[in-house]
């Protein structure tokens, strides 16, 4: 049984009704690449007979195969520094405006589509390089998809993982070699803490945020979904917070109020304040 | 842009050939580190990078980084080991002995892409 326009749809709705993501027509190949390993692994013939069977609400192993297609069609390509700008942002713009006053607490960094966990830990990195000794700092990495939030959690890398844009001194400094496998040093992994957060639903509870990387997640969500993902954003940044979206990624055209502050070739977004501190900007050596 | 490619195994080099290639580079060849001292002795300009295995007959990639590193003249070169040697200890001795950056094999096109972009050889973002 081939991938039909039913076996689309019922994936398309899906995404939609769980994980607020828009499937448009021409991602057949998309849905058929990322459940081929799934529906081969499950013993079925085709993508379209898993689909089929995931399909069949009344059987009680359907719910699992729906959670399987959730999972792979949100996993998103990553690598260390991805697109690197946000991360000079980061340590040129962002912690010498958050430092400018003395910081008696830690500073909170929210990484919210983290995937396997290269970005939380490409922040770690960036920020023990950037920071005093004494300032602490955390950061919560968040993934819809349960497998990608315990992979962030092992810390754990292949070789190919570690090949994808891992500069080799960070390797070093970094990362201690377990058999085959590259594991994130304890000073680092104990930075990041890794839960399961649909960012379609209403948020848990959670103590505010200096910063929030939401990059290449917004593109996937329509615009009513973009907007209500804002607001909640909004909500737990501290005034004055900041905002990393990706590179393709604005929020011109949704109603917010946050401002955008250019950065090198990119830019960054800020929340309101009443007592905005200005932005103070350090060159890169 | 030129390259050299420094690899004992023919199949790699034409590997790390097309991908440079792909990328505008004009690429150079040698099987070990002596005669890549010798192509870059003789070639009429020097190159912007180097993709070098580590264990080759004759002279390894490391000796190499450590001759190109005596000579002034390359001084401009961007050495990157491409090896199977995965070892911590290893990655550090050549990081000391002069090697900018490291790619371990197996790689990804991709995985290759992304470290020539962390060393401004190919702009951010080129696609594979």
């Amino acid at each position: 049984m081939e991938l039909t326009f039913q076996h689309f749809n019922y994936v398309a709705e899906l995404m939609a009704k769980e994980a607020a993501i828009v499937l448009a027509a021409g991602k057949e190949y998309l849905v058929e690449s990322r459940l081929k390993p799934l529906a081969t692994k499950g013993g079925y013939e085709t993508v379209g007979e898993f689909i089929t069977a995931a399909g069949r609400v009344r059987d009680n192993g359907s719910h699992q195969l729906r959670k399987q297609i959730i999972e792979a069609l949100t996993i998103n390509e990553t690598s260390w520094f991805r697109d690197r700008e946000p991360f000079a942002a980061l340590t040129n713009v962002i912690i010498p405006t958050l430092l400018q006053n003395e910081l008696h607490r830690p500073i909170r960094i929210w990484s919210a589509a983290s995937s396997s966990g290269q970005e939380p830990y490409s922040i770690a990195m960036q920020l023990d390089k950037a920071l005093p000794p004494e300032q602490e700092y955390e950061i919560l990495a968040s993934d819809i998809s349960v497998e990608m939030v315990e992979r962030t959690r092992r810390a754990t890398y292949n070789q190919l993982e570690i090949n994808r844009g891992l500069p080799v001194g960070d390797l070093v400094e970094y990362f201690e070699r377990i058999g085959s496998d590259w594991h994130v040093v304890d000073r680092i992994k104990r930075r990041v803490t890794a839960e399961q957060i649909n960012l379609a639903h209403p948020l848990p509870l959670m103590q505010p945020f200096d910063v929030v990387f939401l990059r290449n997640v917004l593109i996937y969500f329509a615009p009513e979904t973009k907007r209500q993902v804002l607001a909640r954003i909004m909500k737990v940044l501290r005034p004055g917070g900041w905002l990393q979206l990706g590179a393709a990624e604005t929020t011109v055209g949704i109603e917010s109020n946050f401002e955008r502050v250019p950065v090198g070739r990119t830019a960054i977004y800020r929340a309101p304040s009443i007592d905005l501190l200005p932005v103070k900007e350090v060159k890169a050596c | 842009m030129l390259g050299i490619v420094i690899d004992d195994s023919r199949a790699m080099r034409r590997i790390l050939r097309k991908f440079l290639e792909e990328l505008g580079f004009d690429v150079l060849e040698a099987g070990h580190g002596r005669e890549a001292l010798e192509v870059l002795d003789g070639a009429d300009a020097v190159p912007e990078l180097a993709l070098i295995d580590w264990n080759m007959p004759e002279m390894n990639g490391l000796e190499f980084v450590v001759e190109v590193r005596k000579r002034p003249e390359w001084r401009n070169i961007t050495l990157v080991m491409v090896t199977t040697e995965s070892e911590h200890s290893q990655i550090v001795k050549a990081l000391a002995s002069g090697a900018h950056e490291y790619v371990i094999k197996p790689f990804t096109k991709d995985g290759m892409l992304d470290k020539l972009a962390l060393l401004g050889l190919v702009p951010v973002g080129v696609l594979s």
